[in-house]
């Protein structure tokens, strides 16, 4: 089962032209094939894209028209930043079901414009600033390291790239595996929030525990903390094991992701970790034992 | 980015916003001529550093009793007196840390006259995604602590982004701040200038603080404090003028250079991590085994392997810095590319403490076969545990 994607779901690459498009679909497309159906290119349609082993994808137009030539359902967002907005609108008014924008970079007003358009529609928008989402052994959208994923039972969710990759890592050593890796991107105003991705894993029957890492900076893990407890009420729960970046971070400093800012004594760690923990979470005190932590839990 | 109120009280003046006449001078010399452009009866000399908290502050150099970084003075003589004792002096406010600010700009502006000070803001509210005012009668003074402690007097305004700030959107506004007559229509006007200017230079913040009515029931901008969106900065070069480097840290400034997110923090224990996330978890777990990270950096998902080579210079150049922690997990980033920075790096500017290095993820094999033929002395890493007590052991002994 697992969430979102699975070895059936087609996928058009924005941007697919590029140096960054190019080599993270030749890795998707040697990922248990993932079916990557076509590219993107407002000037190179008709022509054809060719991997580095010889793999080739028809390139068109626009969205609109390879979605009618593949029947894709899925998008995924390699432009600049610049021109990132425009890439993801191009791909709502195109009806795809999920949008996944990998960019870093995109302006926050530029989302601010796309937020409202994509609220009043029926896609579904992972990132931007996401490493994209994995379903384990059978499709890969995005940049994640497809070689430390393993099947199994633990849903990841992330709001940064890197850590997702060592809660994937961490679960694999620990021999547990994992239904699907979810990054929702580091930027303040993004498409897909915690409690998006918690309900669908809540809903997933293959998925049997969670590790969910957040960052300092705004209350999306106090929503999800609340989420949970309020689900928990209704009597649907799953082990959970959490983290959260930044305890020792300078407040009103960015640390790197435009979302991760402590600023006017909101979005420190130690409110997260405390919502976190009243929710039931278990949560890891070091990035590096969040497969160990789970694992305890589990046994417990 | 952040600028100086001059700056920002410029950019709204462009936009219709009233502001107080005023001139900022960069030396000593241009004082008198600054001061005689103004009329008078009443002079504001207000110190231009990137921090709040400026009228409370204190300059180091001056004793105790000395007046703070924002002075009223009411005749020519005593605002020459106020600039010749605060220009070059050094400001700490609750904002700068104990070290402080030199003043090295200065703004002299026209007396207003106060009936009321207001609080007004602009930013993008990150539950709602939109852009939102935040308005309170209770100007002048720190809204944080007005949050705290009398929330009921903080109004959220949100707006929607495909019609932009509307008359009702304003009025609504003006209600929240009780205007009436001419203040009113006067405020209205501005709110939706202000919203015009907050979306067309991609602010992130724009603080009003205070905003006043003034005695003749008009409205007038007081202070004003604006941050840009750092991404959307290639969209505004004219914006980018107004960046002032001496407010930034020397290392940071070489890093932005080749967009590298770095920040200076006071520990020993250098850093090189990709991936926002990451960086601060790494800095995290240094700290659980009883270190400080010297500095937050992210090297990003594009880097090459000249980004890496300047990374690993800014840290090095930290003299603060004893061990350095590489720690990659590969996605967007390829090991054998970090691999190749850091050697080429070291062979560039040689290596004096211990660096250890961890690699995981993408091309990590070709990334560990780099550095093991390069013969450096790298002590390798198996996962970020063991790479945190390495390096700690290593500088702690």
């Amino acid at each position: 089962m697992a969430i979102l994607i699975n070895n059936d779901t087609k996928i058009i690459v924005q941007g697919l032209t590029g140096k960054t498009g190019t080599f993270h679909t030749e890795q998707a497309l040697a990922y248990h094939g993932t079916k990557m159906v076509a590219g993107t290119h407002p000037k190179k349609g008709g022509t054809n894209w060719t991997g580095s082993n010889g793999e080739t994808l028809p390139i068109y137009a626009s969205v609109a028209e390879a979605k009618e030539a593949t029947g894709a359902t899925a998008s995924v967002i390699y432009v600049p930043p610049a021109g990132a907005a425009a890439a993801i609108e191009e791909a709502i008014d195109a009806g795809i079901d999920l949008i996944t924008c990998i960019t870093e970079g995109v302006p926050v007003l530029d989302m601010v414009r796309v937020k409202e358009k994509l609220d009043a529609s029926k896609s579904r928008l992972i990132g931007p600033n996401s490493p994209g989402l994995m379903t384990a052994d059978a499709c890969k959208i995005g940049i994640m390291p497809g070689s430390i994923f393993k099947k199994g039972s633990v849903g990841v969710l992330s709001r940064s790239g890197t850590l997702t990759y060592e809660a994937v890592y961490q679960t694999t050593v620990a021999g547990l595996g994992q239904t699907s890796a979810v990054g929702i991107g580091g930027d303040p105003v993004k498409g897909t929030e915690f409690i998006d991705i918690l309900e669908l894993y809540l809903a997933d029957p293959d998925t049997k525990s969670i590790i969910m890492i957040g960052e300092i900076g705004g209350s999306a893990e106090e929503d999800a903390a609340q989420f949970l407890i309020d689900e928990a009420k209704r009597g649907r729960s799953k082990p959970t094991v959490g983290f959260i970046a930044g305890r020792t971070a300078p407040p009103g400093r960015t640390m790197g992701h435009a979302g991760a800012v402590i600023s006017g004594g909101k979005g420190g760690a130690d409110d997260k970790i405390e919502a976190m923990r009243a929710a039931g979470i278990r949560v890891s005190p070091s990035p590096a034992k969040l497969g160990e932590t789970l694992v305890e839990l589990l046994g417990s | 980015m952040n600028i100086h109120e001059y700056q920002a009280k410029e950019v709204l003046k462009g936009f219709g916003a009233p502001v107080a006449k005023g001139v900022a001078i960069t030396s000593l010399d241009q004082a008198e001529a600054a001061i005689a452009a103004l009329p008078g009866p009443v002079w504001v000399v207000k110190s231009q550093i990137h921090a709040g908290g400026r009228g409370k502050g204190k300059f180091k150099e001056l004793n105790k009793d000395a007046k703070g970084g924002v002075r009223v003075s009411f005749s020519a003589d005593e605002a020459l007196a106020n600039v010749k004792e605060m220009f070059g002096k050094t400001l700490v406010t609750k904002q700068t840390g104990p070290a402080g600010k030199q003043v090295n700009r200065l703004y002299i502006e026209d007396g207003a006259n106060i009936d009321r000070e207001l609080y007004l803001s602009i930013l993008v509210d990150r539950e709602t995604g939109r852009t939102s005012f935040v308005a309170s009668t209770e100007g002048g003074m720190d809204i944080e602590a007005v949050a705290e402690e009398t929330p009921e007097l903080i109004h959220t305004i949100g707006i929607k982004p495909s019609a932009g700030c509307t008359n009702e959107d304003a009025a609504k506004i003006a209600d929240a701040y009780k205007l009436t007559g001419k203040a009113r229509e006067q405020g209205i006007e501005l709110f939706k200038n202000l919203y015009n200017a907050f979306t067309s230079k991609d602010m992130s913040l724009l603080e009003i603080n205070p905003l006043i009515v003034t005695k003749s029931n008009e409205i007038q901008v007081l202070d004003a404090k604006v941050s840009f969106d750092n991404n959307a900065l290639f969209r505004h070069p004219d914006m980018m003028e107004y960046r002032d480097k001496t407010e930034e840290d020397e290392k940071e400034i070489e890093a932005s250079k080749y967009d590298l997110a770095y920040i200076a923090l006071d520990g020993e224990i250098g850093c090189m991590v990709n991936g926002a996330g990451l960086a601060m978890a790494t800095m995290d777990i240094i700290k659980l085994y009883g270190a400080e990270p010297a500095n937050f950096l992210d090297v990003g998902g594009g880097a090459t392997t000249e980004k890496v080579t300047a990374a690993f210079k800014i840290i090095t150049s930290d003299p603060n810095v004893k061990g350095i922690l590489v720690n990659i997990f590969g996605g967007i980033m390829r090991c054998d590319v970090i691999a190749e920075g850091v050697v080429q790096a070291v062979k560039d500017v040689g290596l004096k403490v211990p660096l250890v290095v961890r690699l995981e993820g993408t091309k990590v094999n070709e990334g560990k076969a780099i550095i093991n033929k390069s013969g450096l002395n790298v002590i390798a890493a198996d996962d970020l545990d063991d790479a945190a007590q390495k390096i700690v052991k290593a500088v702690k002994g």
